[in-house]
């Protein structure tokens, strides 16, 4: 066949059934990304003479005597289209996995679409940004603002990678090939709990092509958690690479490695299982109960379980004060119950790693992980490898969000690899996401609360059931969060929870921004609402009076001191400007006409800055030849922004600019021991190594001049060029040669802990209108107010904002994981599971407290993982104000807010 | 996505190239379905764009839509200006989930042969009276109204290797007036419903076609202007609770609650026209 591609004449021929997206890749233009398959997420959209299609719907049959254009080929001559420099400009993306797709859309708009996006972007699909910067870089809103020397931070500088990005270059854990590879596949079980008897692989290893099929039996009988955390112990292992007992629909049973992908898929179609199936159990409550089927039977205190008699993986009781007596001073109180749902990551790149040999017997695996260190570990523990002899490392990660803080597809590659010696590659469908990955936890709250006529609250107590799925991994851990910032939150002296973390037949939970108070900060902040219109006070009135305040002791309902401490405050700050924000009248106002109800909702929140066990980041820091600095750090980006934020910090202690600075990271050769990027801990814990490390080597730098100019060390001043002293410069590469010379080495190592702690606050504010017949919400006004101390990058932060906004709204009003009675996921799809598009999102009023805080990095502190947990209670009070009915069951549908309100009705 | 049990492609110029109709083939129009989920059972594929069919053909009669006509042509299309129901075309394209992109590819009649309840062509072509031609493998062509064709939920009349050849939509229902409501539980979602009303400038009379809420289209037909109570009745015996359909994109209660609610919009709508 004879196409153009990207003005290449090419002849190739597709496969017949191949769509055009992989056979693109096949010929190495890598611009078009996965994300779906399906044609719901756009990632993939290339011109077809012009046109532009979703490359994964299009045959490439097609393509003969065609022109193709991919990202690749949009620069002309070497100068880039406008809409490429426009989202430069803007920064119109964070883990970039959508950008090709989206500028390969919104190029083809002229200025009239540009007032319709909402409907022409409903084929582009972005779970990090929120639109908002979308939107400005297709309008040509330049946020990307000039460096400044020495005084980086703080500026709205760009990722150093977006030209890689706009331009289709950078290269995903999936851009790369290698000679020889095989692919990967795998069996899924089509059984919520069920002991397989017998496998039979001869059929399926008929099939041309198929190298090698592994079971239970053929790999170490070793238990591990795929849960990723610096002190292992924390998670369960409870845990087989493969298992003879299935317990979720979608647990994997057998992995198939061929030549080709279509050969694996047919290999797992013919493999021949037999099942002896069990009683399953899908809901956590009954789960607990005795006489209900065991999940993990014979597993026992090695493997860290509570008690596996009962289903509980751990339980949490814990009281300071004494709830009875807070009660009985309470003049009002009140109670009720919640639930919160399951919600999938839908990072736009799916899970994905490549594995290989080299000719010395190193492994090499290239991944998509936010814990590069610990995966190595997690590896060398499971195949009993020398640690020194994996390399693990990741390129460029395309979103994660906690979905990765999990190994679910380097350790099937790594034994695949290791049996052929050949390279295995396994890329997860979009479809395995949902069935096969983790999610958020399910968590099922009641709670209780009692306050004084005067509104000062004298008891908070919580039960709470979160639904681990069938293995534990995160599971202990996001209960143990889940009960101390949203009690931490408030001033209370008594204070208890009763939690359990139950293991059901279901798929796993894990970790997901924000780590359990999600789910409980939506049935507290709903529950303080409640409270607050008992009490006959204003919701907001009422946190003003009971939330912390500066000096106080963080207190949730465990006793004795920890390493918090309020290391700023700016918590009424970010509440009295979202409340102002809310009465400004800026926003849209209510639709015209009776149907439409208005109503507005605060909710607050707060997050320790850094888990509470160990975590720890090491940043290296050389000066080379020409007199740039190079800076090795082991932390993971994914679209978080930390290299951009490590480049700042890095640039302002040393007096240049961040171009100054280049990084490597997430590298096990490269980088050093890095706990990865998860619990937000990027800015705190690796910004706090960086900043370590510039710090002793401007020290070194600085003394080393004055040793060899004789002006004292007060008088010499680090600057781009090189130590300014006293008027006279001593250039860094002179410096370096008689450095050098006098065996002196000018680089630094340091290590940062995420310790001690400071805390960050968010507080989010809605104005609704809601439909009384159809059940619809317009979101009129949306408004975040957030403390997280020196903002190293307002455009940046912004952006993290917003993108938690948009997943928190998602989660309360649109995406529904729907299982079945036989505990199957039954719309594993983009199109069927609707995650925000451009039209559900309305733009964030982005406010941030001015604070300074003593315990981060240049007064810093985390804000991506955090602006999520207020959003459910937001939108729920706004809906209680609205209609007068507590909605407190999630998700906010038309269809359940219909029903509720009916119900509401009915006398 | 890769369809990889697929080992042969084929480019006819005519459907009569075509004999022996084997389970495994597939007739492959636009492909945005097709490519969109795995497709484990077909192995051959046989490509109809290059059978060459006139997209849309206006006549005195009416408007011949070409089953290959993609999404995009129609949108497009400027009809004459006596056909007040030709905005429809516009509404309804953008009723699909499907973005402006899918439309380049994606056809009119993909859209009716795969007989979702969502798909929003068959609301179009179901409301102003479309009538579907057949060709039958062997035998000789057959015509069926858009609204009998869908039979179910991703369910319809055609016997295995049939041909959806055209749609045609008679003058006299593209000179109607017409109104029109949609709803999705997310904004610029796949339909939960979406109910158009028709009314004749000649005689009054009003039709009004359910589709996305109902397993296969509904049309209701008044000769003269119905009561509220009338249409209520209609509504009720028309569809049964099992009708609605129950999918990620609406639940039965809340279809059914939207589709009285909307119809009585509908008929005081016509009314006022």
């Amino acid at each position: 066949m004879n196409l153009t591609i990207n003005g290449k004449p090419t002849v190739a021929e597709p496969r017949a059934g191949q769509c055009l997206r992989t056979f693109l890749r096949d010929q190495s233009w890598f611009g078009p990304k996965k994300g779906c398959d399906a044609g719901d997420c756009g990632a993939c959209t290339v011109w077809m003479d012009g046109k532009p299609v979703h490359s994964c719907l299009f045959p490439a049959v097609r393509a003969a005597n065609r022109e193709v254009t991919t990202i690749e080929g949009l620069a002309c001559d070497g100068e880039l289209h406008p809409m490429q420099k426009q989202f430069l400009g803007a920064q119109g993306f964070q883990c970039g996995f959508c950008t090709a797709g989206m500028i390969m859309t919104s190029a083809t708009f002229n200025e009239t679409d540009k007032k319709e996006l909402p409907r022409l972007l409903k084929g582009n699909l972005c779970r990090c940004t929120g639109y908002h910067a979308i939107e400005d870089a297709i309008n040509g809103v330049q946020h990307v603002v000039e460096d400044c020397h020495g005084k980086s931070a703080g500026l709205s500088l760009g990722n150093p990678l977006a030209q890689s990005i706009i331009t289709g270059q950078a290269r995903y854990t999936a851009d790369y090939s290698v000679e020889g590879m095989l692919h990967l596949k795998v069996l899924r079980s089509p059984h919520a709990h069920a002991r397989i008897k017998s496998i039979n692989r001869d059929k399926a290893l008929l099939i041309p092509g198929v190298h090698s099929i592994y079971t239970w039996e053929d790999v170490p009988r070793r238990l591990f958690t795929t849960a990723t955390h610096d002190d292992y112990h924390v998670d369960p292992d409870d845990t087989y690479i493969l298992d003879n007992v299935v317990r979720f629909v979608g647990q994997r049973i057998a992995a198939v490695v061929a030549e080709t992908e279509g050969a694996a898929e047919q290999a797992c179609r013919l493999l021949e299982v037999e099942y002896e199936v069990l009683p399953a159990v899908f809901d956590p409550e009954a789960a607990m109960l005795e006489g209900a089927p065991v999940l993990h039977q014979g597993k026992n205190a090695t493997s860290r379980i509570g008690n596996p008699k009962r289903n509980i993986l751990r339980e949490i009781h814990g009281e300071n004060g004494s709830v009875d007596k807070g009660f009985r001073e309470s003049a009002v109180i009140y109670e009720g119950s919640f639930e919160t749902h399951r919600q999938q990551h839908a990072q736009l790149e799916t899970h994905i790693s490549i594995t290989s040999l080299d000719e010395a017997g190193r492994l090499h695996v290239r991944t998509s992980t936010q814990t590069p260190s610990l995966t190595k570990a997690k590896l060398a523990y499971l195949f009993e490898l020398y640690p020194d002899n994996i390399h693990l490392y990741t390129e460029r990660v395309g979103g994660g969000f906690g979905a990765k803080q999990e190994m679910l597809s380097e350790d099937l590659c790594t034994l695949a690899t290791l049996a052929t010696g050949r390279p295995v590659k396994w890329e997860f469908t979009r479809t395995e996401e949902y069935i096969g990955a983790v999610t958020r936890h399910p968590f099922s709250m009641r709670v209780k609360l009692g306050a004084k006529a005067d509104g000062t609250l004298t008891a908070m107590y919580m039960r709470v059931v979160c639904n681990t799925g069938a293995y534990g991994n995160h599971g202990g851990e996001v209960m143990g969060h889940s009960l101390n910032e949203s009690f931490a939150l408030y001033r209370c002296a008594n204070k208890k929870a009763d939690a359990f973390s139950v293991y059901t037949n279901s798929v796993p939970a894990g970790a997901f921004r924000g780590y359990g108070i999600t789910q409980t900060s939506f049935a507290m902040e709903s529950a303080m609402d409640e409270l607050a219109w008992k009490l006959g006070m204003s919701p907001v009135e009422f946190r003003r009076k009971n939330m912390i305040r500066p000096g106080d002791t963080l207190l949730s309902i465990w006793g004795g001191p920890s390493d918090l401490e309020i290391g700023s405050y700016g918590l009424e700050e970010c509440l009295d400007k979202t409340d102002a924000a809310l009465s400004s009248g800026r926003g849209k106002t209510k639709p015209e006409g009776d149907e439409w109800l208005e109503g507005r909702g605060i909710a607050m929140s707060m997050l320790d800055c850094g888990p509470p066990t160990e975590h720890r980041s090491e940043a290296r820091l050389d000066l080379t030849a020409t007199g740039e600095y190079k800076l090795a750090i082991g932390s993971a980006e994914f679209g978080n922004g930390t290299i951009t934020v490590h480049r700042q910090i890095a640039a302002t202690v040393l007096g240049c600019g961040v171009d100054r600075i280049s990084i490597i990271n997430a590298d096990t050769d490269k980088a050093p021991y890095d706990s990865g990027t998860f619990a937000s801990t990027g800015t705190l814990v690796g910004g706090g190594a960086v900043l370590a490390a510039v710090t002793v080597l401007k020290n070194q730098l600085v003394t080393l001049a004055s040793r060899y100019t004789g002006i004292p060390v007060e008088s010499c001043e680090l600057t781009r060029e090189g130590v300014d002293c006293n008027g006279t410069l001593l250039p860094l590469s002179e410096l370096l040669d008689k450095a050098t010379a006098d065996g002196q080495k000018l680089n630094a190592v340091r290590r940062a802990y995420a310790a001690p702690r400071s805390v960050s606050f968010n507080v989010q504010g809605f104005r609704i209108a809601v439909h009384r017949i159809t059940g619809e919400i317009q979101i009129l006004q949306s408004v975040h107010a957030a403390d997280a101390g020196t903002v190293m990058n307002p455009m940046q932060c912004a952006g993290q904002v917003e993108g938690g906004v948009a997943q928190g709204i998602g989660w309360t009003l649109m995406e529904q994981m729907v299982m079945n009675e036989q505990g199957e996921i039954t719309n594993p799809t983009f199109r069927n599971n609707r995650i925000p598009s451009f039209a559900d999102i309305p733009r964030t009023e982005v406010i941030f407290a001015d604070t300074y805080d003593r315990v981060g990095p240049l007064g810093a502190k985390p804000m991506s993982e955090s602006p999520v947990n207020p959003i459910a209670p937001a939108l729920a009070n706004a809906l209680a104000n609205a209609t007068g009915v507590r909605f407190a069951s999630l998700p906010f549908t038309p269809p359940r807010i219909f029903e509720q309100l009916l119900n509401a009705k009915k006398p | 996505m890769d369809l990889n049990t697929i080992t042969e492609y084929r480019r006819e110029t005519n459907a009569e190239a075509v004999q022996n109709w084997q389970s495994g083939y597939s007739w492959l129009a636009g492909g945005t379905w097709l490519f969109s989920e795995p497709q484990p059972e077909i192995h051959t594929l046989i490509d109809i764009e290059s059978f060459a069919w006139p997209s849309l053909t206006v006549s005195s009669k009416g408007l011949e839509i070409g089953a290959t006509c993609k999404i995009a042509e129609l949108e497009a299309f400027i009809a004459p200006p006596e056909w007040k129901a030709a905005p429809l075309f516009r509404e309804c394209c953008r009723s699909l989930l499907a973005s402006f992109k899918i439309w380049n590819e994606a056809t009119v009649g993909g859209n009716v042969c795969m007989s979702l309840p969502a798909g929003a062509m068959i609301s179009l072509t179901a409301a102003l009276e479309g009538v579907c031609t057949l060709w039958p493998r062997n035998g000789t062509p057959r015509e069926v109204s858009v609204v009998d064709f869908v039979t179910d939920n991703h369910a319809n009349v055609l016997r295995p290797g049939e041909l959806l050849r055209s749609i045609f939509l008679p003058e006299s229902a593209l000179r109607k007036t017409y109104a029109f409501r949609r709803f999705s539980l997310t904004k610029e979602g796949r339909s939960s419903v979406l109910l158009i009303g028709t009314r004749c400038p000649e005689s009054g009379s009003i039709i009004i076609t359910v589709t996305a809420a109902t397993k296969r289209p509904v049309q209701l037909k008044f000769t003269t202007h119905p009561t509220a109570e009338a249409l209520k009745q209609a509504l009720d015996t028309a569809i049964p609770e099992d009708l609605y359909f129950d999918d990620f994109h609406g639940t039965p209660p809340h279809r059914r609650h939207l589709t009285c609610h909307f119809a009585q919009e509908i008929r005081q709508e016509l009314s006022a026209q």
